[in-house]
């Protein structure tokens, strides 16, 4: 194997180099020696486990469209959910149900976030509150869902003695909250100083330079924050459960249990009905084109600003 | 106001002057709702856990200690413990985090070490940030409907064949810890992946650069320099990743059995805290919500300092580079 390289050598000896060792180290490439073949069996192991990690994303996909799509029509979309032994029926109220909570959860959690994101990024980043609220968003980020669902069962369903779309969308905020202002933050944080030194240096006041440069120039960036987290309440259930509860009807108020798609995804897929069960994948078929319209178009806004 | 400061300019024929007494209106209140919204946000995750604990407490002073370790959940006697809970939720956890971990790092090794071209790389980047993105309600249909088919006859064959290893004691006959377990592991895996990637792509190319020129075959370069060198990242992400394995809800509630036994079997049916949270509380009575109300706070408990010590490796982590540079 390791027979010495004499061209390399005689080489070298050509070239004048004096003392040219008798035995340079082989240089070729030794695609079989036990170094590269070891390097070769580890690159196939990742490539294996790069494409089986990506299986899963492919059959849930694959599976919906085949199993929600052919459940999918105006019916679904619009009928009220039926009752055990029934046929059709559809999600109508849940749709509704999800879009009004998810609405509510952002303009809560919107224009907090925002203005918190603007003092950790603008006004004072170094402060021990900013340092705080900081490690505390990141926190948030990993706070499971479901106990969102039971501070807010403890603060407004006790106290309001109902279940209800109101107390459902404040729980999505909490979980919205963290991801706004994270993104908000980085994306202000990305606005060159030049750009704000020059309004400063115009005689801008401070609230001047984030209206009129900071959050124009930002906005990509907090854009692609607020479709992210829009996506992730979209699909989230799990605080839903016992703050908006479920419902068979089209909501007519904000303080009564409200229906929505993740819930019914759950409701559903543990009945022996076939009914349900078709319902529940035409269901989840709605909910991930939700979820993927906004994380695509959260990426391609994202994306814009480079 | 400030203007008067200016009173002795001259500005005839200028059109800048200083703040009027609106722009200072404007200026100050802009700044006050910010500092407000800031401060807000750190009162909500004291109010979050004060609520929860305040909750906890009445369900704390009657069964104390004795809460976490006993293993019967029963209403009509009022007897509730969380062991099983405690046991499914770490268990399970840990599994995800085995197979999550092992397949996210493969992956942000993938994606760092030039093994695509760039543009494929973000492609492939994207497909798995998407995983991410798929509601935990649909893995869970999912689960159900595809994957606990696909391994009912491996886990029954494994069964029968080596039934006598702890962790095959069981059959898989329906929802079980296994296939909780490995959705819990795709569910984590894009965490995982895109820490990894951030870690590795802070160390400073110079190094590969280095490895590369003493002739490493790409492995030794990968194994040796590139994972030692970002190891601290890649521990944030497993512990990161994890803390978010602890409290996954709705994949479990739907996978697990919510059954109240602890077995090292895969295939037993189990439970988590959070699936317990899920199924029990909406149908719950005040004394059963007094009791998950301290469950809660035990489920933030752990998850709280899971998230902690992976928030203080990751700051470690940076802080290591940018000493460096």
């Amino acid at each position: 194997m390791s027979e010495p390289n004499l061209t390399a050598t005689a080489e070298l000896i050509a070239l004048g180099v004096p003392e040219a060792p008798r035995r340079l180290p082989n240089l070729n490439r030794a695609p079989f020696e036990i170094r590269a073949l070891k390097s070769g069996f580890l690159t196939a192991l990742t490539w294996i486990a790069a494409l089986l990690a990506s299986v899963p994303l492919f059959s849930v996909i694959y599976r919906l469209a085949i199993e929600g799509g052919s459940r999918l029509d105006w019916e679904a979309l619009t009928a009220l959910p039926p009752s055990a032994f029934e046929q059709g029926g559809g999600f109508g109220n849940a749709i509704v149900g999800t879009l009004v909570m998810v609405g509510l959860a952002t303009l809560i959690s919107v224009p907090i976030g925002i203005f918190a994101a603007i003092y950790l990024a603008i006004l004072d980043p170094d402060s021990r509150l900013a340092h705080s609220v900081r490690f505390l968003s990141k926190a948030l980020t990993g706070f499971p869902s479901i106990l969102a669902g039971v501070f807010v069962y403890a603060v407004l369903v006790v106290t309001m003695k109902t279940y209800s779309a109101l107390a459902g969308g404040v729980a999505l905020a909490v979980l919205m909250l963290p991801t706004v202002v994270l993104a908000a933050e980085q994306a202000m944080m990305m606005v060159p100083k030049k750009m704000k030194d020059a309004a400063f240096g115009i005689g801008c006041t401070r609230a001047q330079v984030i209206w009129k440069v900071v959050l124009p120039t930002g906005a990509p960036g907090i854009l692609t924050g607020v479709m992210l987290a829009i996506a992730g309440a979209a699909g989230n259930s799990a605080p839903l459960l016992f703050t908006a509860l479920f419902s068979g009807y089209y909501l007519t108020s904000l303080t009564e249990p409200t229906a929505s798609l993740a819930i019914l995804i759950f409701n559903f897929s543990g009945m022996p009905y076939d009914n349900q069960i078709e319902l529940a994948w035409a269901a989840s078929l709605v909910l991930v084109m939700v979820v993927l319209v906004f994380n695509i178009l959260a990426r391609i806004i994202g994306r814009q600003k480079h | 106001m400030a203007s008067h400061h200016f009173d002795h300019v001259d500005r005839s024929g200028s059109v800048s002057g200083p703040p009027s007494a609106g722009d200072y209106i404007f200026d100050r209140g802009f700044r006050g709702v910010a500092w407000l919204s800031a401060v807000f946000i750190l009162a909500l995750v004291v109010y979050i856990v004060i609520e929860i604990g305040g909750k906890a407490l009445p369900a704390f002073s009657e069964y104390g200690f004795g809460f976490l370790t006993s293993t019967t959940w029963n209403v009509q006697t009022g007897q509730f413990g969380i062991l099983p809970e405690i046991w499914g939720t770490l268990y399970s956890s840990l599994l995800a985090l085995i197979i999550g971990g092992v397949f996210g790092v493969a992956i942000a090794i993938f994606l760092t070490q030039d093994f695509l071209h760039g543009h494929l790389a973000a492609v492939f980047r994207t497909i798995i940030e998407l995983l991410a993105a798929i509601p935990s309600v649909v893995y869970g249909l999912w689960g159900i409907y595809v994957l606990i088919p696909l391994l009912r006859p491996v886990a029954n064959w494994l069964h029968g064949e080596f039934g006598f290893v702890p962790f095959f004691g069981t059959s898989l006959s329906g929802p079980g810890l296994g296939p909780a377990a490995l959705v819990l592991a795709i569910m984590i895996l894009p965490t995982v992946a895109s820490i990894s990637v951030d870690a590795l792509h802070q160390v400073p190319y110079k190094v590969k650069e280095a490895a590369y020129g003493m002739g490493t075959t790409r492995w030794e370069a990968i194994l040796k320099v590139m994972l030692p060198t970002a190891g601290s990242g890649i521990l944030a992400a497993l512990v990161l990743g994890f803390g978010r394995a602890l409290g996954e809800t709705m994949a479990l509630a739907m996978l697990i059995g919510n059954s109240n036994q602890i077995s090292l079997s895969l295939f037993s049916p189990a439970n988590t805290l959070a699936a317990l949270l899920a199924s029990s509380f909406p149908e719950a009575g005040p004394v059963e919500v007094r009791a998950l109300m301290y469950a809660a706070l035990v489920l933030l408990a752990i998850t709280l300092i899971v998230n902690a010590i992976g928030l203080a490796v990751m700051k470690f982590a940076t802080r290591k580079f940018e000493a460096e540079r």
